[in-house]
């Protein structure tokens, strides 16, 4: 919708003052994400003319497939945060994932097994995360925190030390490249990440469903009193979220070729950092999936950036991470400020 | 009761029809077995006091609330809904006074909200679109369908709720009080649709505290009293004074006395200074600098449309927001207020006009809500002990006539006139020396209203400074000695209140922005 809704206003805006006030209106729910896409170019550019090679198709095809699973999980997390909630389990559970498919296939399970069911483990724990937030009204904060601290104690019980994965889906997986001799290159875990996010914003954007999301995180209350399932639908996006966990844990088991219980300590903490230097209001109902995917690339970038200085120590990343976010979410104030 | 069958524009059978209603809350009988009919094309007022039972009969009949006991009958068919989602899927759409809509999506999305136009592959966005202009069209509603939602005044909005109403062809359209935020011309353009749609054969419940409006819109009228029925009337049969002894079931004296009462009397001052003197204070983008002066004894009325700057002065006479330019002197000093907690240290209070939610505190009780003026004033390291606690509260609910006098209710249980009650308790507990009352009156029934009113005026006799904003102006003459006119965020002119001083008068003011 995003695209198009501009595109279908501009016709009209030469009926007068009162739509083009809407128009600008209208705009300024995009500003967010324009800041996000504006910081970007800034450090392409300041990327490009420091470092050679930099804006090369191999380091922007590496920015995609490094970091795959955090778009994934970003994407999820963008559902929890625009009705308003969050998710901090999402870090633990790809650890529990990965750790999981690691262990089925040193039973020697076959993939069409251990695959889909790493993927299941998110899914239900989101599930149950749903519906504390729902049924007991528990914060979701404290009901994601413990399950965050469960799916953390399981990774233990199932792989207690690091377990190589060996099987040949996933080394096939790993070692698949699509693309160009030049670096332009695309692997599984990338387009699995783009299909993701498409159809995230299919489901953000032309489904009830997703209207009823920015609904809730709009008012609640008026949700709820216009008839909407704000019940089914806020048990859904942790739903979505855990899945999107689960698949990210899948996709850094294809990675990392190994399953290990400390794999990802503080990974939901960069998806809530890419979604809200994405654009997204932490307060719900403002927010677009696309910015989400731009705050991670905005994240990935830093790191590049980073690695091509060569001397910076690799802890800089946090510092600008920090800094950047400071930004932004004072950006989003003074936005909310001026609104009023 | 008067038989309604057959009366104007509603013959029939009844579209709705509520038999021996009861909901108890805890300390609270709600209702106790109201019946009502609604009949399809007509406009019935639902009458009644604050705490008489009207939004719980809505909200019983919307399903928000489960029925103790009692009979629900909609189109023919006994119904008990889960909630408003059940009850709007069989046509009873609800408009509620605070807009529940969400203003962070635009007009199209609201009124279309959960009915959007599908497709393959999802939303079919120009068909939503087209949809919502052709419901908001159908109201005469002149809006873009993309603007946001939040670009528009609260009258707009009420119509787009309308609108969503609409949509889901509701056969029965519960307004609940859609009038008290807006201006005149907005009360007509309403009444417009309403008339439009009573035409086409929608019935409409319609709640008000504005008698006029009532007598404009409405054909007939269920007057309930203390969560019981006390009949159903044509509204062409009851005159005004009758329905009001019906709705307050007590003569109407105490409200004559006061309709009647002169203005105050200009006291002579007691005090040569001022207790509060504000001296060119003013806020960039809030409201321009003004000088005024608040002595001892006196009730200054600050008179001014919605949105002219009343809220906003208040404010920064109570520190909840900074002044940029200006100077603040309380009682001869030199003061800067940096929060209302400044403000309550040197005995200003400010009672705000959504006491819901700048207020009340609604999950805790009565007690609890009253002491926390006095908490406030002694820091929370020293707790109020329970016996002064218990003195206080039952004093005040008592001089207030809080009810219901329990003091272990809990606060959002009680009408809207009885938590404006609580409000003025908890500030009267700290004994201040400066009230600031910011729309004490909005919303709540005319006997509340009077008890107000004559305890403002029983204030400023004992030597109290009161700063009173009401939007209506007859209120502010009644009370005020002195009135402060504003207009587009600035205070436009000072007038003592003399006898000679009249509505119009105050309006022309408005209207010349104090050029004349």
């Amino acid at each position: 919708m995003a695209t198009q809704q501009i595109l279908e206003v501009e016709p009209q805006a030469g009926a007068g003052a009162s739509s083009l006030a809407s128009r600008w209106q209208l705009d300024r729910r995009y500003l967010p994400v324009l800041g996000t896409l504006v910081v970007l170019v800034l450090m392409l550019v300041i990327g490009g003319s420091r470092y050679e090679n930099f804006l090369s198709g191999r380091v922007m095809a590496n920015l995609l497939i490094n970091n795959s699973f955090l778009i994934v999980l970003a994407v999820g997390m963008t559902f929890v945060i625009l009705t308003g909630g969050i998710d901090l389990s999402v870090g633990a559970v790809v650890a529990l994932s990965t750790c999981l498919s690691a262990w089925m296939f040193t039973r020697g399970w076959s993939a069409a097994i251990a695959i889909p069911a790493s993927i299941l483990v998110g899914t239900l724990i989101g599930y149950l995360v749903g519906l504390m937030v729902h049924v007991f009204e528990i914060q979701p904060f404290i009901a994601t925190l413990a399950a965050m601290f469960l799916a953390r104690g399981l990774c233990y019980l199932v792989a207690p030390e690091s377990i190589p994965i060996t099987d040949p889906t996933i080394v096939a997986l790993s070692q698949t490249r699509w693309g160009t001799a030049d670096g332009l290159v695309i692997t599984p875990s990338g387009v699995v990440a783009l299909v993701v996010v498409a159809v995230a914003f299919v489901l953000l954007h032309y489904t009830r469903f997703g209207r009823t999301v920015y609904a809730i995180g709009g008012n609640e209350q008026s949700a709820r009193l216009m008839g909407l399932p704000v019940a089914r639908t806020k048990v859904l996006v942790y739903v979505i979220s855990g899945t999107c966990a689960g698949l990210g844990g899948f996709l850094f088991a294809v990675f990392s070729r190994s399953g290990y219980s400390l794999t990802g300590i503080g990974m939901e903490l960069d998806a809530i950092a890419a979604v809200v230097i994405g654009g997204t209001l932490l307060t719900g109902g403002s927010g677009f999936v696309l910015g989400s995917v731009l705050g991670v690339a905005v994240l990935g970038l830093i790191q590049t950036i980073i690695t091509f200085e060569g001397t910076l120590s690799s802890w800089w990343t946090k510092i600008v991470i920090g800094a950047l976010l400071l930004v932004f979410v004072v950006l989003q104030r003074l936005l909310v400020v001026r609104r009023r | 009761m008067t038989d309604a069958a057959g009366s104007t524009g509603a013959p029939g059978a009844p579209v709705v029809e509520m038999t021996g209603i009861s909901i108890a809350f805890p300390g609270v009988k709600a209702l106790d077995g109201v019946d009502f009919r609604l009949f399809p094309g007509e406009v019935h007022a639902l009458m009644g006091e604050n705490g008489a039972g009207k939004s719980t009969l809505i909200k019983a009949l919307t399903g928000v609330y489960a029925t103790d006991s009692g009979r629900i009958v909609v189109g023919g068919q006994e119904r008990s809904f889960a909630g408003p989602a059940e009850a709007q899927a069989a046509g009873i759409s609800t408009v509620y006074q605070e807009v529940n809509l969400c203003d962070n999506l635009s007009v199209a999305e609201n009124v279309m909200l959960g009915h959007e136009v599908r497709r393959a592959g999802g939303i079919d966005w120009r068909a939503t679109r087209a949809a919502a202009r052709e419901h908001l069209r159908a109201l005469d509603v002149d809006i873009h369908p993309s603007s946001s939602l939040s670009s528009h005044s609260l009258a707009v909005q009420q119509l787009v709720a309308i609108s969503r109403a609409m949509v889901v062809d509701a056969r029965v359209l519960i307004l609940d009080e859609p009038t008290s935020s807006l201006d005149a011309d907005e009360v007509a353009k309403l009444f417009d649709v309403v008339r439009t749609l009573r035409a086409r054969g929608v019935a409409i419940l319609f709640v008000s505290h504005f008698l006029d409006q009532v007598y404009a819109i409405s054909d007939r009228m269920t007057v309930l009293r203390n969560g019981q029925l006390v009949g159903e009337y044509r509204t062409a049969e009851l005159d005004r004074v009758e329905l009001v002894q019906k709705m307050i079931g007590r003569s109407l004296e105490v409200l004559e006395r006061l309709e009647e009462s002169p203005k105050p009397q200009i006291a002579e001052r007691r005090d040569t200074t001022p207790y509060l003197q504000a001296i060119g204070l003013g806020r960039k983008g809030s409201i321009e600098p003004f000088d005024l002066d608040v002595y001892p004894g006196e009730v200054v009325g600050l008179a001014g449309l919605l949105g002219s700057g009343r809220t906003e002065l208040a404010r920064l006479l109570y520190g909840a927001d900074r002044a940029d330019t200006g100077s603040l002197h309380v009682d001869g000093d030199v003061t800067r207020l940096r929060s209302p907690r400044s403000a309550l240290a040197h005995g200003i209070v400010y009672s705000s006009e959504s006491r819901k939610t700048e207020g009340i505190i609604g999950d805790l009780t009565v007690r609890e809500n009253i002491v926390l003026g006095i908490q406030a004033e002694r820091g929370w390291l020293r707790r109020v002990p329970q016996r002064k606690a218990d003195e206080v509260v039952d004093q005040y609910i008592r001089a207030l006539g809080i009810r219901p006098a329990n003091p272990d209710a809990v606060a959002g249980n009680l009408s809207g006139g009885n938590q404006q009650k609580v409000l003025l308790a908890r500030w009267l507990a700290t004994a201040p020396k400066l009230l600031l009352l910011d729309e004490p009156t909005r919303g709540i029934d005319v006997g509340a209203k009077a008890e107000i009113q004559r305890l403002v005026a029983e204030l400023a006799e004992q030597g109290m400074a009161v700063v009173f904003i009401s939007a209506e102006l007859e209120e502010v003459l009644r009370l005020s000695h002195r009135l402060a006119v504003l207009r587009d965020r600035r205070k436009v002119a000072e007038l003592a209140n003399t006898d000679d001083v009249t509505t119009d008068a105050v309006v022309d003011l408005i209207a010349s922005g104090g050029q004349q």
